[in-house]
């Protein structure tokens, strides 16, 4: 956890909040924020977290929703959300459910370089993985248009392998340069992408609009940050005449016991404690290489002895 | 020199060690485990030649044709027409008619006083299959068909906007309905005029103008098949109806879940109760059962206390209520949903019916539409998301009443409006059917039989083209990245597809309906089992610059002496032969 990520979680929380201002609900919001921010010790106001150093809008509230935190935001599920290739027991707030006719928004901010966005320090995502992502995506229709804003250094390198159709990528910076935004300047860039001087923001945005197949001027910031339902009125209805019937009784008549429900044992402590570890993937210990080595370098000297090695050499 | 000699054998037995059992070994233990896929089949199902078969059968009853022209009965006829649809997808629809005369039993029936009756009475008779049309075709002077002008006036008066019925009326007054359309899958059609000194073909090529009107309206039609495509082939030139349809249905899906909330923003003022239960039993799970083909539906409700909606609503003096004008309606229903409860279970698309029953102080509450009229419904939805109905109490009870006011939903109403907008939402065409045409009201089940066949063959027709577009987009996937592990399942799964695929397109050919669905759904099913694996993650897998990391510092420095000895017993050997060549010479 480091202190000095907390304007990455700033601006994703504040994309977050303008995304739900302007319509979307929870329902269709996957938030992963890879650290916490508002509970960490070193925040001198703990469970907020605020976009600008006047503190005037604190971006944390009282509603977020956050359904990826700390170590679940790794490479492998960001991908399993994206392709759907989720385990059976995830609920529905952790799935991507888009169909055809669903825009979708992509923000990604954080740490990065050519070719690559850094997940949790330890691991990187690539722009071939994430083009071959979105390229799953398209086969099985998972979007209809898709928008993705990258705010990292470098980022105009990550949507350069993209190949799908109807994709739109915004990067905060070109190859070789690096990004230092703050979430409104960002914005501000954001609103016009095209005119913005190199004074007022430190690194040059880029764009790709090429695989979009409608004009990109006609496209408006809502149809992605935005909801607005399609609405029709009701005209027909039908004539329901035959009345009500009474639900099916249960069988047995007279007095019927309803059995009180309570809570599912829950798995007592100590079993809990002296649970068996779970069967790994069997792997040669590490020393068996090693002493594998030794053996074979201990068989070759016995064979030739040392003074025989300029038989070989 | 036998210690030379015993070096020289030595590294050769190293490295035939090496070659012979080493590298088999290292290759065998390392291979990753991809079961066999059916990639020939599935190559093959990438262009798909779909032909739907209809069954229609035209039954002559007594006093259409003269026995002349009845000599040549029974007969059938084959009509077939082809679409083009792309490059990969073709369709081909083969009409096969069958023309006989009515047996006793079936004039008997026809025999009735109302046309309801008639088509109750001949459905006893015999049960036609899935997916075929039955058309009667009654004497010109018959009394069957009923005096259209005051039934077509209720019925266009619900589907046509004002100006339109002022126009229709002449029209309507003065002609007599044509085509009797009934709850199942049987049609009575009004002879047009034959002359007797006709011969049977003439007769026939009159009348299949007619026919031909009937089953597009019965069967599905071609604009709903391409919609139903729409996986497989990019749309380019949509009408704006057709793709408001397309928008509008809830994409083929292996369960759906219904969720029915009552939402009162006043308790204080208003005790609602609604049978809710007994309503669904009623009302809803008829037309769930006879959807049961299609989807599996789960139905639950909840009711909501305090929810508002997100809008204000106007204050409308002319008629001393409030209004809620069209376009405030879109941003109604996001504020709302974030309140509403659900399945977290199950990742069923969920299709919510909403009842608004506004506060004491907003009573009544009023939809209008686009042109500021009043809505009759006072309800509206949004495509593949749900309805919402506002329902209004303030007449039930007067001023001095005593709060909380216990209310009784009048469950018909409601669930009537429901019902017509669940109907919209799981795909049931609008159909516009020509002018002399009356459609059957659908009755208790919800749904006519000649509705749910058109539903039958686009649902078939659109699981087919997502499954065949799945199974090959993973055929792809799996060959391209070649160290990808292929379980067992996931070979069972896909062989599973194709063959329920084939099987489905073959039914589809031979025009039995109700299999070619039932085997379509497994298709879709196995198929997205299949893809949705969560073990396909090629992020799982090693590239090849990392195999490479990992095996040069192993491999590397055992190979360097074997090959350096076996070069230098190579040279070694060359200069033996050159010192003999030189000492023989």
């Amino acid at each position: 956890i480091f202190w000095f990520n907390y304007r990455h979680v700033a601006n994703t929380l504040s994309v977050y909040r303008s995304v739900k201002r302007l319509g979307i609900p929870d329902s269709h919001i996957v938030l992963m924020l890879a650290d916490d921010m508002a509970c960490n010790y070193r925040n001198p106001k703990p469970a907020t977290v605020f976009s600008h150093k006047n503190m005037e809008l604190n971006v944390y509230g009282d509603d977020v929703e956050v359904d990826y935190r700390g170590y679940e935001v790794t490479v492998e599920n960001f991908l399993r959300v994206l392709t759907g290739r989720l385990p059976p027991s995830t609920p529905r707030s952790k799935r991507l459910l888009s169909d055809d006719r669903s825009n979708i928004l992509i923000y990604l901010t954080g740490h990065g370089g050519n070719g690559f966005l850094k997940f949790q320090d330890s691991e990187e995502i690539s722009n071939m993985e994430l083009a071959d992502a979105f390229e799953q995506m398209w086969q099985k229709r998972r979007y209809n248009e898709l928008l993705f804003i990258i705010d990292t250094c470098q980022g105009a390198s990550m949507y350069e392998r993209f190949y799908s159709p109807n994709l739109m990528a915004l990067a905060s910076s070109q190859v070789g340069e690096d990004s230092l935004s703050v979430s409104h300047t960002f914005f501000t860039c954001l609103f016009q992408f095209k005119v913005c001087p190199q004074s007022q923001c430190v690194s040059t945005p880029g764009h790709r609009t090429d695989l979009f197949q409608r004009d990109p001027g006609s496209v408006l910031i809502t149809d992605f940050f935005g909801s607005v339902r399609k609405v029709e009125i009701t005209k027909d209805t039908i004539n329901l005449t035959s009345p009500v019937e009474p639900p099916i009784k249960r069988s047995g008549s007279g007095d019927i016991q309803i059995e009180s429900l309570t809570y599912v044992d829950q798995l007592p402590v100590a079993e809990i404690i002296h649970q068996k570890p779970k069967q790994k993937d069997w792997h040669p210990p590490d020393g068996f290489i090693l002493g594998l080595w030794t053996l074979i370098l201990l068989v070759f000297f016995q064979t030739y002895g040392i003074k025989h090695l300029k038989h070989i050499f | 020199m036998p210690e030379k000699q015993r070096g020289r054998y030595a590294a050769l037995a190293i490295a035939a060690v090496v070659i012979v059992v080493g590298i088999p070994l290292w290759w065998k233990t390392t291979e990753t485990y991809r079961a066999w896929l059916p990639f020939s089949e599935i190559s093959e199902l990438d262009s798909l030649q779909l032909q739907l078969s209809v069954d229609i059968e035209v039954v002559f009853s007594r006093g259409t044709l003269t026995p002349e022209q009845q000599k040549k009965f029974p007969l059938s006829h084959v009509n077939e027409k082809e679409h083009q649809v792309d490059a990969k997808t073709g369709l081909r629809y083969k009409y096969e008619t069958r023309y006989r005369t009515a047996t006793i039993m079936e004039e008997d029936a026809l025999n009735q006083p109302t046309a309801a009756e008639a088509d109750l009475s001949l459905h006893m008779l015999s049960e036609s299959s899935c997916g075929s049309v039955v058309v009667y075709v009654i004497p010109e002077s018959s009394t069957l068909l009923p005096e259209v002008r005051f039934r077509a006036f209720v019925y266009f008066y619900i589907l046509k906007s004002l100006l339109k019925l002022i126009m229709l009326i002449p029209a309507v007054y003065f002609q007599d309905v044509k085509v009797y359309v009934g709850q199942r899958r049987t049609a009575l059609l009004r002879s047009p005029p034959f002359k007797t000194s006709w011969n049977l073909k003439e007769v026939l090529s009159n009348l299949d103008v007619e026919v031909e009107q009937v089953v597009s309206t019965m069967s599905f039609g071609h604009q709903d098949i391409v919609a139903a495509l729409s996986n497989r082939v990019r749309m380019t030139k949509v009408t704006k109806e057709s793709m408001a349809d397309s928008m509008r249905a809830i994409k083929s899906s292996p369960g759906y879940e219904i969720t029915f909330s009552l939402l009162n923003p006043d308790p204080k003022s208003h005790s609602l109760h609604w049978d809710i239960e007994g309503a669904v039993q009623s009302y809803i799970q008829p037309l769930l059962n006879k959807l049961a083909p299609i989807a599996n539906f789960s139905v639950d409700s909840q009711i909501l206390y305090y929810a508002v909606l997100g809008v204000n609503p106007r204050f409308d003096n002319s008629v001393s209520a409030y209004t809620l004008s069209a376009d405030s309606l879109s941003h109604v229903i996001n504020p709302v949903e974030a309140r509403l409860g659900s399945n977290a279970a199950s990742s069923n698309p969920v299709l919510n019916f909403l009842l608004y029953v506004p506060d004491a102080h907003h009573s009544p509450l009023f939809i209008r539409d686009h042109s500021k009229r009043e809505v009759p419904s006072n309800a509206f939805h949004s495509p593949r998301w749900g309805g919402i109905m506002v329902y209004n109490v303030n007449e039930m009870y007067g001023p001095e009443a005593e709060r909380p006011v216990d209310i009784n939903i009048n469950m018909a109403k409601v669930m009537g409006v429901f019902l017509a907008q669940l109907r919209l939402m799981l795909g049931v065409q609008h159909t516009h059917p020509p002018t002399g045409f009356v459609l059957q009201s659908p009755g208790s089940a919800g749904l006519a039989d000649w509705e749910l066949d058109r539903l039958l063959w686009s649902r078939s027709v659109e699981n087919i083209a997502t499954a065949s577009t799945t199974i090959t987009s993973l055929a792809q996937l799996l060959d391209q990245i070649g160290n990808i592990v292929i379980n067992d399942n996931i070979a069972q799964q896909v062989s599973s597809a194709v063959t329920s695929l084939q099987s489905a397109v073959a039914e589809l050919e031979a025009g039995n309906l109700a299999f070619a669905l039932q085997y379509s759904r497994e298709a879709i099913l196995a198929s997205e089992r299949a893809f949705f694996d969560p073990s396909l993650l090629h992020l799982l897998y090693f590239p090849d610059d990392q195999k490479f990391a990992i095996y040069i510092p192993l491999f590397l420095p055992m190979c360097v002496p074997i090959v350096l000895s076996l070069l230098k017993i190579v040279s070694e050997a060359k200069k033996r032969r050159a010192d003999k060549q030189a000492k023989s010479d």
